[in-house]
């Protein structure tokens, strides 16, 4: 590991200002960062630790909620209007990593995680991501983990979060402060797609910090549920998992929301299929015609094809459920 | 740096770069505390830390000056096992041992959480205010925890068995 200063700091105006340094990063849990040290993929000579700023789930006057970016992905989870109003927020966390990482790792930090691609952690292998213009040894590598959707001939890696699979689907948005002020974006905008410039996983600048998620309230995640499908039933990254939330009116949907996890190199919207179910009846037929036009742009790799189709099974059985389910029970 | 480790207070004078695990076993001499894969994947170097249980290989050391920190040596009183120590005993809760300190320092942070209301993933309302323990739920829970010898069903009986009776994992204070 490269060495390295260290400072805490109370105030975000100390943290801008740090983080304005050449080679300083910010450090929250240090569940990825640690790791991506270690492997010398990232080598700060400045960590500025910022688990002490934001650290509070504050409630707008309709219900929405801010939630501070050095909130522990614990506390998210077992926050109570969260588990109420955003049932999908607290599944998807909780589907997750182990409980040890999620009581260390902050909201900030889990946007901010990068792919557990395996060639992108091994530094014998070519990664476009890790070592721009090497090449991309995943692609006629082993990739049974990869991505169907949005991947270019640079990168095949997917981003590896649950969370943002949900936030994706909640309309959630990226408080940002940085040196040139503050901004928000739409979380569906924050990661990017790995184009030719796979090394860029966002959109957020040099010396910019994640203040807080913002999650508007709606009239749809009261019936949501979060599903991972993974190699096994607890602590593996996603082969495929779906956000979804469905808000019928009689038994037509009013408003749907849908985002796919385990497919692509960011949290994938599912614009196409969301546009294909609005003001339709809620039925498995017209469930499998809006996951079918969602995925018909996606390429499979030699080993994971079959998240093809498993991306559809799991957004028609989510909504399926979901339209079963009794009135939404809070 | 300035630590509390069951119970006592420590200096130590380390390298920015020194991760809580190495802190521990290399410069405290705590060695119970195990390095598995170093990577947050195993939970063999799992610590109790103000009751929460964390990874201490993906902790920097740095972080946790001031925090009260349990580790597997703080959990005996007077030389006697701790129930959960007993439990595993009883129950053949391990083969090898490597995986048993972070099995248990991670069980009692299983129970603090199941104490303050915190669901998982198999929890089949996360919107509901009681939670079931059960089978599933001590496996979902337990997740972060590998072990390589395959001795699960003992260690699932030992913390079913303990978790009603298992005490507050509230670290000692400093004299």
């Amino acid at each position: 590991m490269t060495p390295f200063l260290y400072e805490k700091v109370s105030e975000r105006g100390d943290a801008l200002s740090l983080g304005t340094h050449p080679g300083a990063a910010y450090l929250g849990g240090g569940t990825n960062l640690v790791d991506l040290m270690r492997e010398a993929i990232a080598r700060p000579t400045l960590l500025v630790d910022v688990t002490g700023l934001s650290c509070k789930i504050e409630e707008d006057e309709k219900g929405g909620l801010r939630i501070g970016a050095g909130v522990k992905n614990t506390a998210v989870a077992t926050d109570r209007r969260v588990r109420a109003r955003f049932p999908l927020l607290a599944q998807a966390i909780l589907a997750g990593a182990s409980a040890q990482i999620r009581n260390m790792a902050t909201v900030g930090g889990n946007v901010l995680q990068r792919t557990r691609c395996a060639y992108f952690y091994d530094d014998e292998a070519h990664c476009n991501k890790r070592s721009p213009g090497s090449g991309c040894d995943a692609i006629g590598g082993f990739n049974r983990n990869h991505a169907i959707l949005g991947a270019s001939p640079a990168c095949a890696a997917t981003h590896p979060s649950d969370m943002c699979v949900a936030l994706a689907a909640l309309d959630a948005t990226v408080s940002i402060d940085g040196p040139r002020g503050s901004r928000d974006l739409p979380l569906t905008d924050f990661h990017r797609l790995p184009g030719d410039a796979p090394e860029i996983d966002t959109e957020l600048r040099s010396g910019e910090l994640i203040t807080s998620i913002v999650l508007p309230s709606n009239g749809f995640s009261k019936r949501s549920s979060y599903r991972k499908v993974r190699d096994r039933s607890s602590y593996a990254f996603a082969l495929v998992s779906v956000a979804a939330a469905l808000e019928l009116d009689g038994g037509r949907i009013k408003n749907v929301r849908l985002a796919l996890g385990g497919v692509a190199h960011k949290p994938w919207r599912a614009h196409v299929a969301e546009a294909a179910l609005a003001g339709r009846p809620a039925t498995e037929a017209f469930f499998a015609e809006a996951a079918e036009a969602e995925l018909r742009d996606a390429k499979g790799l030699r080993d994971n094809t079959f998240k093809i189709k498993l991306a559809k099974r799991v957004i028609v059985d989510s909504l399926v459920k979901l339209s079963n389910a009794k009135d939404a029970p809070r | 740096m300035q630590f509390v480790i069951n119970g006592r207070s420590l200096d130590a004078d380390v390298d920015l770069r020194t991760s809580l695990l190495d802190l521990l076993r290399d410069h405290f001499g705590l060695s119970g505390t195990k390095k598995g894969c170093n990577q947050g994947a195993c939970g063999a170097c799992t610590v109790l830390v103000d009751g929460n249980r964390i990874n201490s290989c993906l902790a920097l050391a740095v972080q946790y000056q001031g925090r009260k920190i349990t580790t597997v040596e703080g959990l005996t009183s007077n030389g006697a096992l701790h129930p959960l120590q007993e439990a595993f005993v009883a129950h053949d809760g391990f083969q090898c041992g490597y995986c048993t300190p972070g099995q248990i320092c991670s069980a009692i942070g299983m129970a603090n959480e199941l104490r303050t209301g915190v669901p998982s993933y198999v929890t089949a309302d996360v919107a509901a205010e009681a939670i079931t323990v059960d089978f599933d739920e001590i496996r979902e829970r337990m997740s972060g925890n590998i072990c390589r010898c395959g001795a699960y069903n003992g260690i699932i009986e030992a913390i079913s068995e303990t978790l009603g009776t298992i005490p507050l994992p509230e670290a000692k204070d400093a004299p």
